[in-house]
């Protein structure tokens, strides 16, 4: 099967249908407008192993943000690709666009460098009018997906899901299956966005403190003297609390598969049956707080790999993430997919209903969180107080320099005793510089990993957190790592400069490891923002408590003020992406190579 | 004039070399750290854009300040182009007052980031406007001072051999999410007297402002303010002796917009 997405003439609604296959004839067919081909969220009905995709500016229109958006086949997200695990897959991608390059990049999905689609890394990108082929063997089975990785295009709506039947029947089979792409349409180009930021770093951000929310502070902190004392301490190290999003809902509208809140996407299902939702977190620049009110949700894989189900009611979804959920719908009633952005200025809705057209009720938004000093990597300090002015024996300064053994680490020591313990290399940076690119040191980093994140903490739901992640199978390469690479995630949010161990990409080397080698990446995130870490290629298994059940994942979020540690096998040699998935953040310097030679 | 070329040239030689081996900090055993042997990149494309250059200017006042006896008109304003580390600045300020450009001053600086939040700044300045003109050679310090006050501080060397230094700090304070109050203020000091343009030795004069702005959007907010601006100790004698006005306080209407 191969299916074509023709430029210009537009999609019909019987092409629409040739092309997903008769299963989708039960779909909502989304506004005409956006002409949207993939925004059923339904499955293609069989998988197939040649595809043809043409990269093409389309103008649309969606919540009067009107954009002529690089996309393929004129809809976003595009088209969802079905693979079978095993086969070897062929997609051509032509680049219709007039006067830029473009590229595919399979996000998750583990392929030969040269077939990775970062332009300047794997190849030297799709030049307008070429056609370039990628073809790879499917090596894995579950949810992933596709974006562009030339200049912003993915900003921008050239991005899609993947759906990889695996060979083994799927434990998760359900009656009903859908994918759920969360992302975000506005009509600011990217690069607009950065030049703002860099003049003002809270440009977006309209939800500060102010004189007129501090009477509401000071009930919550018990006095007004308390609530302006931690005003001042944070003015006086020049950071917001309120400092969440880069980019908010002031000018994003947040979309599920395609369509906007008011478009309301609706997915169908009869009470009783079991139905899977593929969520995948496609924006840009925004983690979505997903619920389904009224609904339990089973996580069972995480970034394509299936884990011992949990049974949640809410989840924070990383750009970049995917998280398969299994709901069980029994009453007779609509309920609303809610996914809120996590600075709470807007939010991505549809709704499943046994009958089309139904309207779920929408919940009100949470409270916006704020960080805290936890978020500033000074663990339990209170704001204002220094190192300084801790009495903590037994624990002096310079301590902190040296690097310091997670629990897994040590877990392992015991596991293994000292003498089967190969010698350990540590790449340490030491703690970062303060300088132009850097403006804060995360002190006392602190493990989050059982933490759902800011803003979902006690807030009376069962979330979602990182140690509850469990493999349902043994990681494949038991061996202990023989080197550790510590790296800082770093910024200045007033400059808007972004980067690792104080040093944006243009200014740092490759990260080089020797094929075969296994490898502890340890993360300790300066800054006070989430980062999501993607590393291409290869799988980052994170050491999460749950030994060698740890999960695999390919995007992992670092919270900030924390301290995480995954493991790496350089399996495939190449020349790889490592960086932020917040687009802006990768633009702005927080992306390096990984050189497996 | 002729001895500040020099001292501008010199602070402009840096803009040709855009990152400095000074600039990096390096970190002995970093697993990413800078390489002797660069990567070459297929296609030498940049996988990132973390090079860019940026262009941008802002009226921080473009105002009327009334009074009985005449409304006075004043803008201050920057504009910069530049990267992340180095920065070409041009500023402006002046009063035209019934019909007389005065307080006329501009800067062309070439400005250097040297930590999370200030950079140095260096270049020239010339006192334009309908006094007698004045050049001097500038070097400064700008940024974001803790408690988030945004201050500049700045010495000058003339052409003629006197100092004077200026300050500049202001703070904005959110009254809600749009509506900022923004107290502001400016202070020259001379080493030496000038009467021809007003100027006195010491504190010599001072213009400052409570200014309350609306962003109707981010660039582009309309104010209402109260503004003083008066000569100090010596160079308000002056004034004084040229039977001129030695200082006002009046009621300010202005915008405040950037691109």
């Amino acid at each position: 099967m191969s299916i074509s997405f023709p430029q210009r003439s537009g999609l019909t609604r019987r092409r629409f249908i040739n092309g997903l296959g008769a299963g989708c004839v039960a779909a909502a067919l989304p506004h005409p407008a956006s002409a949207m081909a993939s925004a059923s969220g339904i499955v293609p009905a069989q998988a197939s192993s040649l595809w043809n995709l043409t990269v093409d500016h389309t103008r649309i229109s969606l919540d009067n943000k009107s954009l002529n958006a690089p996309c393929i086949g004129g809809s976003v997200p595009g088209p969802i690709l079905r693979w079978q695990q095993g086969d070897t897959v062929s997609i051509s991608v032509e680049n219709r666009l007039r006067h830029e390059d473009t590229s595919i990049h399979w996000h998750g999905v583990r392929v030969p460098s040269d077939m990775d689609g970062v332009p300047g890394l794997s190849f030297a990108g799709i030049k307008p009018g070429d056609t370039f082929t990628y073809r790879f063997r499917v090596h894995q089975s579950g949810t992933y997906w596709y974006h562009s990785h030339s200049g912003m295009q993915e900003a921008q709506g050239l991005y899609g899901a993947i759906v990889i039947d695996p060979v083994h029947p799927d434990p998760n089979q359900c009656d009903r299956d859908y994918v759920i792409v969360l992302s975000e349409w506005t009509d600011v180009s990217p690069m607009d966005m950065i030049s703002n930021l860099k003049m003002q770093d809270d440009y977006y951000t309209f939800r500060q403190r102010t004189a007129a929310s501090f009477p509401k502070e000071a009930r919550e902190a018990g006095n007004a003297w308390t609530a302006l004392k931690d005003r001042l301490a944070w003015s006086r190290m020049r950071m917001a609390v309120t400092d969440i999003s880069d980019v908010s809902g002031v000018i994003y509208t947040y979309l599920l598969n395609g369509h906007a809140p008011d478009m309301n996407w609706n997915g169908l299902f009869r009470p009783g049956e079991r139905v899977r939702l593929r969520f995948i977190n496609a924006s840009s620049m925004t983690l979505f707080d997903v619920r389904i009110p009224g609904l339990e949700m089973l996580i069972v894989q995480a970034d394509g790999n299936d884990v011992e189900p949990v049974p949640v009611d809410e989840f924070r979804i990383g750009v970049a993430e995917t998280y398969d959920v299994i709901i069980r719908p029994q009453d007779e009633r609509p309920y609303t997919i809610f996914a809120q952005s996590e600075d709470r200025t807007g939010y991505a809705r549809g709704t499943l209903a046994p009958r089309q057209g139904m309207i779920g009720t929408i919940p009100p938004m949470d409270p916006r969180p704020v960080r805290t000093m936890i978020d500033m990597g000074m663990g339990t300090m209170k704001p204002g107080e220094t190192m300084d002015d801790m009495s903590m024996p037994g624990h002096d300064m310079p301590t902190m320099d040296m690097p310091e053994m997670s629990a897994d680490h040590t877990e392992h020591m015991h596991h293994m005793g000292p003498m089967a313990m190969p010698p350990m290399e540590v790449d340490d940076p030491g703690l970062p510089p303060l300088n132009v690119e850097n403006q804060n040191v995360a002190v006392m980093p602190v493990d989050r990993l059982g933490s759902p994140g800011d803003g979902l903490e006690d807030n009376g739901r069962r979330v979602l957190n990182y140690k509850q992640l469990r493999a349902t199978r043994p990681g494949a390469d038991p061996r202990p790592p023989t080197r550790e690479i510590i790296l800082h995630l770093t910024g200045n949010m007033e400059r808007y400069i972004w980067g690792f161990n104080g040093r944006k990409y243009s200014e740092s080397g490759p990260i080089r490891l020797k094929k075969g080698e296994r490898v502890r990446f340890t993360l300790i995130n300066d800054t006070m923002m989430e980062h999501p870490i993607h590393l291409h290629g290869l799988w980052s298994e994170l050491e999460n408590g749950q030994g060698e059940f740890r999960p695999y994942k390919h995007t992992i979020i670092a919270q900030p003020g924390s301290r995480l540690s995954y493991l790496v096998t350089a399996d495939v040699a190449g020349t790889w992406a490592y960086h932020c998935h917040l687009m802006l953040h990768m633009d702005l310097g927080m992306f390096r190579t990984v050189i497996v030679e | 004039m002729k001895q500040i070329l020099p001292l501008a040239a010199l602070l402009v030689i840096p803009l040709a070399n855009a990152t400095p081996a000074w600039a990096v900090q390096t970190t002995d055993h970093a697993a990413d750290a800078p390489s002797d042997t660069p990567v070459v990149s297929v296609g030498h494309i940049s996988p990132v854009m973390d090079q860019g250059r940026y262009f941008h200017g802002i009226l921080d006042e473009f105002e009327g300040r009334y009074a009985a006896s005449g409304t006075d008109f004043r803008w201050d304003g920057e504009a910069w182009y530049g990267s992340d580390y180095n920065k070409l600045w041009l500023k402006t300020e002046g009063t035209l007052e019934r019909g007389r450009l005065h307080d006329g001053d501009h800067e062309l600086l070439y400005s250097r980031a040297i930590s999370p939040y200030f950079d140095i700044q260096g270049g020239v300045r010339a006192d334009i406007d309908d006094g007698p003109t004045r050049t001097w050679g500038a070097l400064g310090i700008q940024g974001l001072a803790l408690y988030q006050f945004e201050v500049q501080a700045t010495a000058y060397v003339s052409d003629r051999g006197r100092f004077a230094a200026r300050f500049e700090g202001s703070y904005d304070f959110l009254l809600t999410n749009r509506l900022i109050l923004q107290p502001q203020a400016e202070l020259n000091l001379y080493t030496k007297s000038d009467t021809g343009r007003q100027v006195g030795a010491g504190l010599s004069d001072v213009d400052t402002g409570l200014r309350l702005r609306y962003e109707l959007w981010r660039k582009f907010a309309p104010y209402i303010a109260f503004t003083y601006a008066g000569y100090l100790t010596q160079a308000r004698r002056i004034a004084h002796d040229h039977g001129e006005e030695t200082g006002s306080l009046r009621l300010t209407v202005g915008i405040r917009s950037w691109f």
